[in-house]
């Protein structure tokens, strides 16, 4: 075998021009598959790093029902204590989850004393809320970052409402909210920060201490409507996500019915289908890169058997078993698929190093100084070499399966 | 036990509605050791005769018997497989592989072929190189040898896996005189020192002179026993 692929090897640099070439093509389509890759996953990365740390948490649990209905913030969906607590026990089993933020959401009027607009309110722990949602401060636009995320009787607001109501910080508003039997109630805020604006119905989001929601509300009882939960390994998402279904769907209701839904930020969050873009392209590049390889490796392979008809009728005269003919050609196409593999990976990792000591900065939204941090995993890089050379062999596999079955007198008399 | 045997040799070629009849029947029978040429105009059907002599076509009819095996009933696979145990082959353009050198242009049946363990395989190699003239240029590659030099690496990669016999058509006929005799005499040296059955094609009136035995062919048939030493015998 390692003769018929020096062979192969003397072959491709006897047409050093046309070998060159086609690697060239093959190692760009490499090198843009690979920075695409890197380039997006970071991108992807990033942002999505900026809607569970800042914002939603990798999963969150409701009571069913709620994400339905979650623009209008029911209360009459609440997880009463004891079905809090069973959430909790499972939570805490779960090695995969790093903490857990309870919420208690709401619908309530937002009043500079001038001016009255609506408001979301999340009430949070703060503590719990920071560690479950640690970007959160970066996404202050005014007002300190420094712990604790907020104080009781503190209100961080969004920025559409502290514009639109000219709203500053250490200013005091009054939130009024009507609670599940009816009855209204008002308390007054020191406004502590401003956050930057969000896509959805998040953009109207506030929060206040969780204590003071509850008295807000008047409820007694410890109820929230929301946990956002933080795993600590992000890419265990859908297995935990799997797993969390599994544990809750015994929690039933008297009809028996399921009394718990979990969803995943991206079934939460519109910027998912931004993701599901990123990874479509990605698969068009990928076909792309698959057609680049298919056709030049097919044209330099179906060139290299009609050049070299009277060789083969040579070495088949002699007595060369068809099978190692096919074998000759099939080696050729597999070197140059190796070679643009091997060449593509090494000037994409070279590229990806280059743009990670570059450190190249942008803003995304509001977020002022991501820096883009492009990497490529090893199961990326195996996948596209892989590809790349499974699609140069099956590229030669016409060729030379035509040159193994030349009949030796027609090509020794070819002209 | 003869060599080659043939008898009411037929091959046909069609092409369309045409019909061309390149060999007609013929007979002839070649002994092991023998330095045979075939020679005629062209057309007269050399080429066509040796191609199935070495397992390369079919004959349309007739008994074609080489090295004791009926060559006519071989597939494509069993045919290569019967060319690469008994036979040589020499080209009139040589045919060696431009991306070898000349040692390994010897080595390449061995290797692909036959698979030879490389002690043995060096030493033949070297034992061919020093029998051809070629030791010193043994690491050139063909486009740095003349046409006499790469005809003579062509005698020793077709004796390579000692065949029993080597098919050579017009071996001579891109080659000066001088080398033309060279590569004659080498055959002849070769055929004396290994027993190799040599049969070639050539329309060289003084090429023709140097065949042992002659068979002398027209429109497909064999015209007439030549004047030939010994073990021959040809009718058509």
């Amino acid at each position: 075998m390692l003769n018929v692929i020096k062979i192969a090897f003397r072959n491709l640099v006897r047409y050093g021009r046309r070998t060159l070439l086609t690697s060239s093509l093959i190692t760009l389509g490499v090198v843009a598959v690979l920075l695409f890759i890197g380039v997006s996953g970071s991108f992807k990365a990033l942002m999505i790093g900026q809607f569970t740390d800042g914002m939603l948490g990798n999963l969150e649990v409701h009571r069913k029902g709620y994400v339905a209905s979650i623009d209008n913030a029911p209360l009459n969906l609440n997880m009463q204590p004891a079905l809090v607590k069973k959430v909790e026990q499972v939570l805490d089993k779960t090695p995969e989850i790093d903490t857990y933020s309870e919420r208690l959401k709401f619908g309530a009027m937002f009043s500079n004393f001038t001016e009255t607009t609506s408001i979301r309110v999340n009430g949070v722990d703060p503590a719990r809320e920071a560690a479950t949602v640690p970007l959160m401060p970066t996404r202050l636009i005014a007002g300190s970052k420094a712990p604790p995320l907020l104080k009781p009787g503190e209100i961080l607001i969004p920025a559409l409402i502290a514009q639109g109501l000219k709203v500053k910080v250490g200013d005091n508003v009054v939130l009024v909210a009507t609670n599940l039997q009816g009855s209204m109630n008002g308390r007054t805020f020191v406004v502590r920060g401003v956050l930057e604006g969000a896509s959805g119905p998040s953009g109207r989001d506030g929060y206040i201490d969780i204590n003071d929601a509850r008295s807000l509300l008047r409820i007694t009882q410890p109820e929230v409507n929301e946990i956002a939960i933080r795993l600590k390994k992000p890419e265990q998402l859908q297995r935990v996500d799997a797993q969390l279904k599994r544990a809750f769907a015994g929690t039933v209701n008297q009809q028996g019915k399921p009394m718990l839904e979990v969803h995943t930020w991206a079934e939460l969050s519109p910027f998912s289908s931004v993701v599901s873009m990123i990874d479509l392209l990605t698969v068009f590049i990928k076909i792309m890169l698959v057609s680049i390889v298919l056709i030049s490796v097919l044209n330099v392979m179906i060139m290299a058997v009609y050049e070299r008809i009277r060789e083969i009728g040579t070495i088949s005269a002699i007595g060369t078993p068809p099978r190692r003919i096919m074998a000759i050609f099939l080696s050729e196409g597999l070197l140059l698929g190796i070679g643009g593999a091997a060449l593509g990976t090494a000037v994409s990792l070279a590229v990806i190093g280059a743009l990670n000591a570059h450190k190249i900065v942008f803003n995304f939204a509001r977020t002022q100084g991501l820096v883009l941090a492009p990497s490529v995993g090893l199961i990326d890089v195996a996948t596209i070499a892989g590809l790349v050379v499974v699609m140069a062999l099956l590229a030669s596999l016409q060729p030379a399966w035509k040159a193994s079955r030349m009949d030796p007198v027609r090509a020794l008399g070819h002209v | 036990m003869s060599q080659v045997r043939a008898e009411k040799l037929v091959k046909t070629y069609r092409s369309g509605e045409i019909e061309v009849q390149a060999v007609r029947g013929v007979d002839f029978t070649i002994e092991p050791g023998s330095l045979v040429a075939f020679v005629g105009p062209s057309g007269s059907g050399k080429t066509t005769l040796l191609n199935m002599i070495g397992c390369l076509d079919h004959p349309t009819s007739g008994k074609l018997t080489v090295v004791d095996t009926d060559v006519a009933s071989l597939d494509r696979r069993a045919a290569a497989e019967f060319r690469g145990r008994h036979m040589g082959f020499i080209f009139q353009d040589f045919n060696l592989i431009p991306v070898l050198s000349a040692y390994e242009n010897i080595e390449y049946p061995l290797i692909m072929v036959q698979d030879w363990p490389e002690q043995k395989r060096r030493a033949q190699i070297t034992r061919l190189l020093e029998a051809v003239g070629m030791a010193a240029q043994a690491h050139k590659r063909p486009d740095q040898l003349s046409g006499g030099q790469k005809q003579r690496v062509a005698v020793a990669r077709a004796l390579a896996t000692n065949a029993k016999l080597v098919l050579a058509d017009e071996p001579t006929a891109n080659l000066d005189h001088d080398s033309a005799y060279q590569v004659l005499g080498l055959m002849k040296k070769m055929r004396d020192e290994l027993g190799t059955t040599f049969l070639f094609s050539t329309h060289d009136p003084k090429i023709m002179d140097e065949a042992e035995v002659l068979f002398t062919l027209e429109d497909g048939r064999i015209r007439a026993p030549a004047a030939a030493p010994t073990p021959v015998a040809a009718h058509a």
